[in-house]
């Protein structure tokens, strides 16, 4: 390249080493494969991990979608995506879900289901769910291995005791293929559910552990529970028991944010800025 | 009468060993630590068989080793050398053969282990009724309320007012932290339950009431045990036969009133006329 930069930033070896470490994460679901995490020219913890993994993944033809807290245009999303075009001549970049063939997100899967074709890739902080109950990685990588998560269960069981129900609002330890616990990146328990049977590959990279993980496509996620207190997402019932609907486009279907508007009122509104948008264009005809 | 536990030559030696290690040691030299490469022997050749619903007696002085022993059955260390054979049902179990999954199923599964240090058995960050829904979890019981159920079940059994249940144990006397631990120990209906010095450091009605339990949970459950202490007392109430140790050697063994009452050894001679 003219600049002295390598098409997506990483030298090839560096790549190569994702690629690898993503094979391996695939074959194994739901298993932290450690990987060099290398220095990226951004801190550590805006998403380092899952941008080497979108750059070792991306190539000429593909369209690359960046979503952060479910919207495109938030800074952290600008930011990497003016990176990725930079750094990437001749790829595509996209806010539509279904133009994308990459796509770089964080908190939020996209309320959209996923295609076989589309690969998407989640930033994560913290890889490892057993550290709330377990600090030393070597005794978790034995508990992992030995899929030694009653002390997970034993969390779970406090909380319901404590307060009637289980607590944890984002990060939800989720078994996959029934064995290895993941923490699924601060998505909220509404998205969980779409980790099972995707259509997708789903990738987790974590820049600052140094970890790669995957969901494959059509593998099951089940998120941690009791027989009778199962698993349940968020409620977004109002007082009179009716579903609340986004300001903006009216969808009673979608995750929802809620603000507080100039009049101090309570108001609400698709998390996923995309979907809000088509779902007007729809209504527009 | 079933067999549910046969030890056979089990060693622990501290340090990098030698071959002298084992016959420059013991309690003709007076002594358990090595002098030709300083080595600690905590254990030497220690065998015993263990039927269904017996309460084996293991008394010493401190450093002797008993500790060790159980220790060593319960996978917190591995031997030395030696081998421990588990009869569970039908099954014959060479316990230190089994790889680190197959002892931790054991572990959760079919042995219960009360520690003198309630630190050591209970979580102190997570409730009572917590500490007992882990090893309900960790045997794969998944409900809820069952949990619930049999931790109350467990508490009421072992007379911890089930009132606080939801409490942390380090708000709990003594006496009621090593009720809590064997209530925990007891939560998978263990065929095989290990007491290291249970009783010690307990106030003298607390230590009759756990003895009570402890016999309680013999002749209801019929589970086997293995009782570690110090106290003669202790011994005389719950063993029906004895080990008597010195220096990581048994020195004496047989039915527990027969070496109360007719101690052959120097030791135990001068252990029971010194018992108070």
């Amino acid at each position: 390249m003219s600049n002295g930069i390598n098409f997506a930033f990483l030298d090839e070896y560096a790549k190569r080493e994702i690629r690898r470490s993503v094979i391996k994460a695939i074959c194994i679901p739901g298993y932290q494969v450690p990987y060099s995490s290398r220095e990226m020219p951004m801190g550590r913890g805006f998403g380092t991990g899952g941008l080497q993994l979108t750059l070792a993944l991306i190539g000429a033809n593909d369209s690359l979608k960046v979503i952060d807290q479910g919207s495109d245009d938030s800074v952290n999303a600008v930011n990497l995506r003016k990176f990725v075009e930079m750094t990437c001549p001749g790829i595509d970049t996209t806010t539509r879900l279904q133009e994308a063939t990459l796509i770089q997100s964080r908190h939020r899967i996209p309320e959209n289901s996923l295609r076989a074709d589309q690969i998407l890739v989640l930033q994560v902080p913290y890889p490892d769910a057993l550290v709330i109950v377990e600090p030393s990685e070597d005794k978790r990588k034995i508990m992992h291995s030995e899929a030694d998560y009653s002390r997970l269960l034993v969390k779970l069981y406090e909380d319901i005791v404590k307060f009637d129900e289980i607590t944890i609002s984002h990060r939800y330890p989720t078994r996959i293929n029934g064995h290895y616990i993941i923490d699924p990146s601060p998505i909220p328990r509404y998205d969980v559910p779409k980790l099972h049977n995707s259509n997708a590959l789903i990738l987790f990279g974590a820049g600052r552990e140094k970890k790669i993980y995957a969901v494959p496509p059509h593998c099951s996620a089940e998120p941690l529970a009791f027989d009778d207190v199962p698993f349940r997402v968020e409620n977004f019932t109002d007082s009179h028991g009716e579903r609340r609907a986004c300001k903006q486009c009216g969808s009673r279907e979608s995750f929802l944010d809620e603000f507080i508007d100039e009049q101090g009122e309570r108001v609400y509104q698709c998390s996923d800025s995309d979907y809000c948008e088509q779902q007007q264009e729809l209504a527009r005809g | 009468m079933d067999k549910i536990l046969e030890v056979k030559g089990l060693s622990q030696v501290y340090g990098k060993g030698c071959d002298l290690c084992f016959t420059s040691t013991g309690a003709e030299f007076e002594t358990n630590i090595c002098p030709h490469c300083g080595s600690i022997v905590a254990l030497h050749d220690l065998s015993f068989d263990l039927y269904k619903g017996e309460i084996l007696g293991i008394m010493g002085e401190s450093g002797s080793g008993k500790s060790t022993a159980v220790k060593c059955l319960y996978f917190d260390q591995m031997p030395y050398s030696g081998s421990a054979i588990f009869f569970d049902d039908t099954e014959q179990k060479q316990l230190f053969n089994l790889n680190p999954a197959q002892r931790r199923s054991l572990r959760n599964h079919r042995f219960g282990m009360v520690y003198q240090n309630p630190n050591l058995g209970l979580n102190f960050d997570i409730s009572a009724g917590g500490n007992i829904a882990e090893r309900l979890l960790m045997s794969q019981v998944m409900n809820y309320s069952e949990i619930r159920e049999r931790a109350r079940e467990l508490l009421a059994r072992t007379e911890v007012l089930t009132a606080r249940m939801d409490e942390l144990p380090k708000n709990f006397s003594g006496g009621m932290q090593q009720r809590v631990q064997i209530a925990k120990a007891l939560a998978t209906r263990p065929p095989l339950l290990l007491l290291d010095e249970v009783t010690t450091g307990l106030d003298l009605s607390v230590q009759a009431k756990i003895l009570d339990l402890i016999l309680e949970i013999q002749s209801e459950l019929n589970t086997a045990m293995i009782v570690v202490t110090h106290d003669l007392g202790v011994i005389r109430l719950l063993a029906g036969r004895t080990l008597v140790m010195k220096y990581g050697r048994v020195i004496e063994s047989g039915l527990t009133d027969q070496i109360l009452e007719d101690p052959q050894h120097a030791y135990t001679q001068q252990l029971v006329a010194s018992a108070l």
